[in-house]
């Protein structure tokens, strides 16, 4: 009997979609943040959730992100399960006392009593002519703090599985979506799942190189393993999902078996998330390496506006497919 | 502003009862922070201790005036709004230790005490950092329709703050119960509050059409009486208010600062001590009510004493946590 035609959908469909089922589940959901009832924010992503679930649970904020950052953290404490939403992710730099050292340490602070059940979903990613302040991927300053957890949908069906898990987290998780990726389209089944956090997904398998992965650098990846195809080199392609937690073994059990790796990640490559992969490659696979673990995210600049300095801030296809050729032509 | 039709009926119709116990916890919260001087002075201490001593109507009057369900958020100077809202001397001696005993099994600290069961949403030490929790308590209560009241307690040196104003004005805009409660002890760690703060304090309340209002911090049954008005008011539905309570830090900012000539004088610190001292003042007038007789005062403070000194000994005798303990906690 043939199989019924999987469902496709938007990546912004499908968070749409996470949210109204969970909000559907579980009345204590609510979102709060600028503009995300009516206007359904600026990139339409939760266009038409006001009309089920109401004013009262689609809550329009001022323009106050540590103000209503900071009151999830409390309603996330008392019975609450606010879903706030950072419109661009270069704004979570107002929020951070509320995420680092309110919603971050309250649950190891008073010893396991209190908890924080919130999700922060917020953007990442440049490309969208938007220039310094509207462009950045900050992912990695979260994950760099105990007691977040941090998440990074690739796809829709990832998007929309994780996003489910990550509300129904008792902590605080931060949610990053790369709004150049809002109108990928892909499949989503239409029955009920979770993905759960910790858990890397293979999206390509390969035996020559492997290239960790991570958001927007996943379809970069997916790029480059083509060309390298056609030049006669199998590349893996590893999507962590969660920065943290982070599944290490995945990740270091694909170099062991490729014996190369590129890590790609569009926070800035200087201390972040690139780096930390690198490491955790390092030390669980250096003996199967042969050749240095590779590193390739945002250039070290603020994201310029003009169109072609912007594009060449960031790794392509064929970047990406130049470094996995000359690390593989080495041994 | 309106004030409540039954405020003068909540005042008058305390017990004795009451009033003793308000006395109690006052003076527990005084013979609690004496304790913690010898603690430190002894070196048992680890850390930092800001003492609450001279205070101690403000945290007594304020939850005196909630319920037992109602939230409070505290800070780094808030053994006295802990012990007022429920916490034992004990478990609190202990935490100040680092001991497994405490309320945060000894992971929090002097600033970080929190208690679920007691409605303690957590001791902070990011000055006016837990604006947002408070108002968040009161977004839940009005979310979950608990009819539950949230009070933020904060020094006037949070007003320098950008998170107090943001909040507040979410917390009129939604009609929010949580009451705000600025504790003037007139200085910034070591700066006069005046070198600091430009305008008017309740001004800042009154911008956003929160009702804010002043009160004597060392009258424990004025502050009791305006915090209950203002409380129902809340639960009432009414929305926020903000009410600065004019006190005083008897100690240093924290139990280090013994020299404080270069910022406040003796005599200033004499004359709060002496003519406006919260505990003698509620004494005076207990006896001239004759609610109570010297000799009971005596009694309290005897039995409270011996109290403090064996929650001392419970908690100096605690273990420490296992180090095991040191990575539990972090993710729920």
């Amino acid at each position: 009997m043939p199989e019924a035609a999987v469902r496709e959908l938007t990546f912004a469909q499908a968070i749409k979609e996470a949210l109204a089922e969970e909000m559907r589940r579980d009345p204590k959901v609510c979102i709060l943040g600028e503009d995300v009832a009516e206007a359904g924010t600026p990139f339409k992503v939760l266009s038409g959730l006001v009309e089920e679930f109401g004013t009262e649970r689609v809550i329009d904020t001022p323009i106050s992100e540590a103000g209503f950052t900071g009151l999830a953290v409390g309603a996330a404490m008392t019975g609450v399960r606010p879903v706030v939403d950072i419109m661009f992710g270069d704004f979570i730099t107002l929020t951070m006392d509320q995420m680092v050292n309110q919603a971050a340490k309250v649950h190891y602070m008073s010893g396991g009593t209190w908890k924080v059940p919130m999700v922060m979903r917020t953007t990442l990613g440049a490309a969208r002519r938007s220039a310094a302040q509207h462009s950045q991927s900050l992912h990695a300053w979260f994950s760099h703090v105990p007691g977040l957890k941090v998440v990074l949908p690739s796809t829709p069906y990832d998007a929309k599985g994780l996003l489910k898990t990550a509300i129904r987290d008792e902590n605080p998780v931060v949610f990053f979506e790369d709004k150049m990726m809002y109108k990928l389209k892909g499949p989503v089944p239409a029955e009920e799942y979770t993905i759960p956090l910790g858990l890397a997904d293979v999206k390509r398998v390969g035996r020559d190189i492997t290239l960790v992965a991570t958001s927007s650098m996943v379809q970069v990846a997916l790029g480059a393993a083509k060309l390298l195809e056609e030049a006669g080199i199998s590349a893996e392609v590893v999507d962590p999902r969660t920065t943290w937690p982070l599944d290490e073994k995945t990740i270091v059990e694909s170099v062991k078996k490729t014996s190369r790796a590129i890590v790609m990640d569009e926070g800035y490559g200087r201390y972040g998330v690139a780096a930390e992969i690198a490491a955790v490659i390092a030390e669980g696979a250096f003996y199967q390496l042969d050749g240095p673990v590779k590193r390739m995210g945002a250039m070290h600049v603020p994201i310029p506006f003009s169109p072609p300095l912007e594009d060449a801030t960031l790794p392509t296809d064929r970047t990406v497919f130049e470094a996995a050729r000359a690390l593989c032509s080495r041994s | 502003m309106t004030i409540a039709a039954g405020s003068s009926e909540t005042q008058t119709a305390l017990g004795v009862q009451q009033w003793m116990g308000m006395y109690r916890q006052m003076l527990s919260i005084r013979l609690f922070e004496e304790q913690v001087n010898e603690l430190y002075k002894r070196a048992l201490m680890p850390g930092l201790a800001h003492l609450y001593s001279g205070e101690e109507a403000v945290a007594v009057g304020i939850c005196e005036a909630l319920r037992g369900d109602d939230y409070i958020t505290s800070t780094h100077r808030g053994h006295g709004h802990c012990l007022a809202k429920g916490a034992t001397p004990d478990r609190m001696f202990a935490e100040l230790l680092g001991k497994e005993a405490g309320y945060c099994r000894g992971k929090g600290g002097s600033m970080h005490i929190a208690d679920p069961k007691t409605g303690n949403l957590g001791a902070n030490a990011i000055v006016g950092g837990s604006a947002g929790i408070a108002t968040g308590a009161a977004f839940s209560a009005k979310q979950l329709k608990t009819g539950q009241v949230a009070v933020c307690f904060f020094g006037e040196g949070a007003l320098g703050q950008g998170l107090f104003y943001e909040v507040m004005n979410l917390a009129q805009l939604w009609k929010l119960p949580v009451i705000y409660v600025c504790e003037n002890n007139l200085y910034n760690e070591y700066t006069h509050y005046t070198e600091t703060t430009a305008g008017d304090i309740l001004a800042r309340g009154t911008a956003f059409g929160l009702h804010a209002e002043s009160v004597d911090g060392q009258d424990v049954r004025a502050v009791h009486a305006t915090a209950a008005r203002l409380v129902e008011r809340a639960r009432r539905g009414e929305g926020p208010a903000l009410l600065m309570c004019k006190t005083y830090r008897y100690t240093g900012h924290h139990v280090g600062d013994i020299s404080r000539e270069y910022y406040r004088s003796k005599q200033e610190e004499q004359h709060w001590m002496g003519e406006r001292d919260p505990i003698k003042l509620f004494a005076g007038w207990l006896l001239e009510q004759k609610h109570a007789e010297k000799a009971q005062l005596e009694g309290i403070y005897a039995e409270i004493e011996t109290q403090m000194k064996k929650a001392v000994e419970f908690a100096v005798a605690a273990p420490y946590p296992g180090l095991d303990q040191v990575e539990q906690d972090i993710y729920a």
